[in-house]
């Protein structure tokens, strides 16, 4: 290789490594390899040598192009990483910052426990139903079996319009609607709202409850038990939860019972929750009268049937510990962003 | 009702503790509410003897007692004016405790009192009480009171069910313990007490639909001064009753154990005879409680031949009653029909023992028993010559013991077991129904005092309440799966919900009553409907609007620091029309304070219009947004220039806006409130997915600025180019409204965004311009649109 090659070569090895930036490094390109560039004329000045001459000497250019070349690429990469390494630097942000945009809501506690329930009993295959909240003296008292004068009426405490229509008492109404309205079989979930003249520490004059019915061929006692049992177990997501049934009364199921659960705060220890009895009652439930059917037309010889109703308030209160039931009407965000 | 296990257990005593005791009632269906200790443990508080009284040296109120224990004497100070020499009395020696108090030595007014003689109320055996207890003289001196009180009893406190009359005594409760633990009841009957005079008196009943049975006894010259055994007075009050007077108790004593409310009379204050019939209109009578009450015509009196000296089964009256001087009774021991005699009390604002259990069915074999019973008691009590029993039955109309059929095959389908059949046999026998077997079952006949036993699952109940439910295996249902059908066109309020949860509300639960104020205030003018018997004034009227609540709840909040507050609500409204009520479900929001939680991101900015408008939409979209639409609402709830109502299918179904800033002055809120309600189930129907083709050729996106009207609604633009009808424009949507000082002449300038596109070519130049120009024609001439120059 002639010396200007090698000079060639030193100067633009030199220029390349000092270019700053890609602008520099192409100006440096098109200086030496460009259409006017010094080795595009070196190239050129070969038509001047001899034919023995030519094809070393073209050689040796195109081995410098070729290094060039080369030096060129390695100092474009070197520059284009360096771009990215300070464009990393100056992006660099503080990662414990918070997110950006409001949080979502949430769902009242009492909406969150009937979803759940609503959920466990679709599994089974209950379908929710709706009924009104004014209702009348028939599907809230006399087709239950309750009629005028009966005792259990004075413990209902009844709001009443001046119609003789009133606010429903529980969700057992529900269960003569869906009986009027559809053949057996039956298997619904009725949630909602119900309303007792009553207002102190543990009443609210309007709460929750959520009425089970499920009308067929082979219904038992056995079988209203075994379901229940697993729902509280599966509901408060305790395998070894106690559960007992004792006799009770309610003038729409025969027989009827109510359900205890061992108290989930104290597991059935003893304490201010359970009033030191290590039972909590959850559940009053049994199964169809047959006054029921008779009122509603259903084949109590074909049919068998049982329900239940549960306080959806009392539920939640077990399940997030909440120790005041006026809590839940008060609406206070401080209270219902605890349930998201 | 509570009782005394003591007295329970003279009845019937199973080799069991107090606490198996109840813990059995509880699961056999009487609910065993609590069990307590009759009394405290009282050590070192004896009977003992008062042997001398003087007064004290140095005060006039108290005495010096020498009071003897049996074996030595003490000196005793005391203040009661009911202590004098002879008297038996309970003795606190020194070291005895009393509930709060330990007897020690002390000097009272400078002489030593060597222990305290005891009030009826120190000892707890009563809530107050004058003076000290006052025991029988024939009490052992030297005993423990509590031995001699038999104080080592527990009270038995049982929350009854309605059905369960027959165990409100403590018989009733001993048949149950009796069955549960197959033990015999220790007594079976009651000694008859023959009359030893022959005065009688005549019972007529005039309304045996409602008393089909009167008995009644005559009892003369007993002894005015006689008093109520200590033992008699221990056993009504640990069942709750407190001692009155020899007569009452007595009634009260056979009520607590036999289970038959009695009345005793003065006889020589009724005249004639016994008429038990309805009241006249406006009948009056004063009663043992001091109160008149005017009778209703359905109202069921004991009379005699000059009025009323009875509300029957409820309370006895006043002027015939039994006074400390009284020498002659008449006893009553009647049966009312439940059904009949069922809500009267309450009718009076009243509620007594006799009320609760004649409501609730008392056995109409029993009077002449109770009266039998309570004349044994009082003769021995207050003495005295007991007549023949006078029995009035009118038998048409006595209650009628059914007979009901249980087949073996229904029990073990209901209870989902198979029971063995003699089991069966044996639990109806032990709750002493009469059997008679059968090939399919049993023809049983309850006691008469078992009325709520009428039908075959009232049977069931008794066999799976006496073998137990907990010994009934719980098992899980055969499956019935099918196939759940439900509708894609749905949309479920809790996919509603949920949209609003995902843009940051809260849930809310407001009462469905509010007070009739706010009511008015957010729903002017609307008909309401009232509740008869509202808790309080301020939840006295149906909503018809879920506004009021969640007002009040937004309230609640901005007044504990919560200025950024958004809550939703979905529920029942209850709108009044004519005669008639919808109660239609409604979805309500509000928001109010700034649109981002403060902290690092916030602009300052407040929510506005459209983020609630913006709310509403996304709930739109879960139903066919297209059949939705807005208007300028005249609702005078809203800011006049910042509301706007719901239309669906040309019907208005909601709003939506900011409060009216009156209406917030009278709310006292102090910043911008906006709001939204609509009724539910418009958008509770969507479409259908239908598949369009999508055009493989690239859209062209025009964009114009015009400038209109100020008060033009931009939507009515919108609309206008969509009316076109061009089969290239496949959108057009506003990306900028602006009014200002580049624009003059109250007019607004609007930016338009239009995309056209072609299913089978790729579009020039000049079918848009066509387009365009065609659109600007129009704008131009239906709004007078100019095109902007830029």
């Amino acid at each position: 290789m002639s010396q200007d090659l090698k000079n060639l070569l030193e100067q633009a090895s030199h220029s390349i490594s000092e270019s700053a930036d890609i602008a520099a490094l192409d100006a440096v390109r098109v200086a030496y390899l460009g259409k006017k560039g010094e080795l595009t004329a070196q190239l050129k000045n070969l038509g001047r040598l001899s034919a023995e001459e030519r094809p070393a000497a073209g050689q040796a250019i195109n081995q410098v192009k070729v290094q060039i070349q080369e030096l060129l690429e390695a100092r474009k990469s070197e520059l284009s990483d360096a771009a990215i390494a300070s464009r990393l630097q100056t992006e660099t942000i503080d990662i414990s910052l918070p997110g950006r945009g409001s949080g979502a809501g949430g769902l009242h506690p009492v909406t969150l426990t009937m979803n759940r329930i609503d959920k466990m009993f679709g599994k089974l295959g209950f379908d929710v139903a709706e009924g009104p909240e004014v209702e009348d003296d028939f599907h809230n008292f006399e087709a239950l079996n309750i009629p005028e004068q009966h005792p259990a009426r004075a413990m209902h405490d009844t709001f009443y319009f001046d119609d003789g229509m009133l606010l429903r008492t529980h969700t057992s109404p529900v269960q003569i609607r869906v009986m009027e309205n559809r053949e057996p079989p039956l298997r619904v979930i009725a949630p909602g709202r119900v309303y007792r003249c009553d207002s102190d520490l543990t009443h609210t004059p309007m709460f929750h409850q959520v009425e089970g019915l499920l009308v067929d061929e082979d219904v038992s006692f056995s079988v209203l038990k075994g379901t229940l049992e697993e729902f509280l177990k599966m509901f408060f997501e305790q395998d070894d939860l106690q559960t007992r049934f004792r006799p009770s009364y309610f003038p729409f199921t025969e027989p009827s019972m109510e359900v205890d659960i061992s108290c989930v705060m104290c597991a059935g220890n003893g304490c201010r929750v359970c009033s030191h009895t290590g039972w909590l009652e959850v559940l009053g439930c049994g199964m169809v009268h047959p006054e029921l059917f008779r009122h509603t037309g259903v084949d109590g010889e074909k049919y068998t049937g049982y329900a239940f109703g549960m306080g959806v308030e009392r539920l939640a209160m077990l399940r997030y510990g909440v120790n005041d039931l006026r809590l839940f009407f008060d609406n206070d965000l401080r209270f219902l962003r605890q349930f998201t | 009702m509570q009782i005394s296990e003591n007295w329970l257990r003279e009845w019937v005593n199973p080799p069991i503790d107090s606490d198996t005791l109840a813990s059995q009632l509880t699961m056999a269906g009487l609910e065993v509410g609590s069990l307590n200790v009759a009394a405290p443990a009282l050590p070192g508080v004896v009977v003992a003897e008062v042997v001398a009284v003087e007064s004290h040296p140095n005060a006039d109120k108290l005495n010096l007692c020498q009071v003897n224990d049996g074996k030595e004497t003490f000196s005793v100070v005391c203040g009661a004016s009911n202590v004098r020499a002879g008297l038996k009395v309970a003795l606190a020696r020194i070291g005895a405790e009393l509930p709060g108090i330990k007897i020690k030595k002390a000097k009272l007014r400078g002489v030593e009192s060597q222990g305290m003689i005891c009030s009826a109320t120190e000892l707890q055996l009563a809530e107050s009480s004058e003076g000290i207890l006052e025991l029988p003289g024939d009490a052992s001196t030297g005993m423990s009171i509590v031995e001699y009180l038999s104080l080592d009893d527990n009270i038995i406190d049982i929350d009854l069910t309605p059905n369960r009359g027959d165990c409100l005594s403590i018989v009733g409760v001993a048949r149950e313990v009796s069955a549960i633990n197959k033990v015999a009841l220790t007594h079976n009957s009651v000694t008859p007490v023959d009359s030893s005079i022959d005065d009688s008196f005549e019972v007529e009943l005039l309304a045996p639909q409602q008393c089909p049975r009167y008995v009644g006894r005559i009892i003369k010259g007993i002894d005015p001064q006689a008093q109520t055994p200590m033992w008699m007075q221990e056993k009504l009050r640990r069942c709750g009753l407190r001692p009155i007077s020899p007569v009452v108790d007595v009634t009260n004593y056979v009520m607590m154990e036999l289970g038959q409310p009695m009345h005793g009379f003065d006889f020589d204050k009724l005249n004639g005879g016994i008429q038990v019939r309805l009241a006249e209109p406006a009948e009056k009578i004063s009663l043992l409680d001091q109160s008149e009450v005017e009778c209703r015509d359905d109202t069921l009196l004991i009379a005699d031949h000059a009025g009323g000296v009875a509300l029957a089964g409820i309370m006895g009256g006043i002027d015939s009653s039994v006074q400390p001087d009284t020498r002659n009774i008449f006893l009553e021991a009647a049966h009312f029909t439940a059904i009949e005699l069922a809500g009267k009390a309450r009718g009076f604002g009243m509620h007594t023992d006799a009320s609760h259990r004649f409501e609730r069915g008392v056995d109409a074999q029993l009077p002449p028993i109770a009266m039998q019973r309570a004349t044994g008691l009082l003769l021995e009590i207050v003495g005295g010559e007991a007549g023949p029993i006078i029995d009035a039955v009118a038998s048409d109309y006595m209650p009628q013991t059914p007979n009901v059929e249980l087949r073996y095959e229904r029990l073990n389908r209901l209870l989902g077991i198979e029971v063995e059949r003699a089991e069966v046999s044996d639990i109806l026998q032990r709750l002493n129904m009469q059997l008679a077997e059968g090939a399919e079952g049993w023809q049983v006949t309850p006691p008469s005092y078992r009325f709520d036993i009428n039908i075959e699952a009232d049977l069931v109940e008794e066999v799976g309440r006496l073998i137990g439910y907990n010994n009934i295996p719980g098992k899980r249902e055969a499956s019935h799966i099918q196939m759940d059908s439900f509708s894609e066109q749905c949309v479920s309020v809790n996919q509603i919900r949920d949209i609003l949860v995902e843009r940051g509300y809260f849930e809310a639960i407001t009462y469905s009553f509010v007070s009739p104020e706010l009511q008015d205030l957010l729903d002017p003018g609307q008909q309401v409907l009232p509740l008869s018997n509202p808790i309080s004034a301020d939840m006295s009227v149906m909503r018809t609007l879920l506004l009021p609540g969640l007002i009040q709840a937004l309230q609640h909040n901005l007044n504990r620091q919560q200025s950024r507050v958004r809550l939703f609500e979905a529920g029942l409204c209850f709108i009044p029309a004519g005669e008639n009520l919808v109660q239609t479900p409604h979805i309500a929001g509000v928001i109010t304070g700034s649109r981002i939680d403060d902290g690092l991101y916030t602009t300052g900015e407040s929510v506005d219009f459209f983020d609630i408008k913006g709310d509403l939409e996304s709930i739109l979209r879960l139903a066919d947004e297209s059949e939705f639409g807005f208007m300028r609402s005249d609702n005078p709830v809203l800011h006049p220039g910042q509301g706007a109502d719901l239309i669906f299918r040309g019907e208005t179904i909601g709003f939506v806006g900011a409060l009216h800033p009156s209406l917030l002055n009278k709310l006292d809120i102090n910043q911008s409130v906006f709001v939204f309600e609509a009724k539910v189930s418009p958008i509770l129907t969507r479409k259908l997915p239908n598949f369009a083709e999508m055009s493989r050729f690239p859209f062209i996106r025009r964009d114009i600025s015009i400038t209109v009207e100020e008060n033009l609604p931009v939507r009515e633009l919108v609309d206008s180019i969509y009316s076109i009808k061009n089969e290239l424009l496949q959108e057009v949507f506003v990306f900028d409204v602006y009014t200002g000082k580049e624009v003059r002449n109250n007019r607004k300038s609007v930016a338009l965004g239009l995309i056209l596109q072609d299913f089978s070519r790729t579009l020039v130049d000049e079918d848009v311009e066509n387009f365009v120009a065609k659109v600007l024609l129009q704008l131009k001439e239906h709004y007078n649109a100019e095109l902007r120059e830029s």
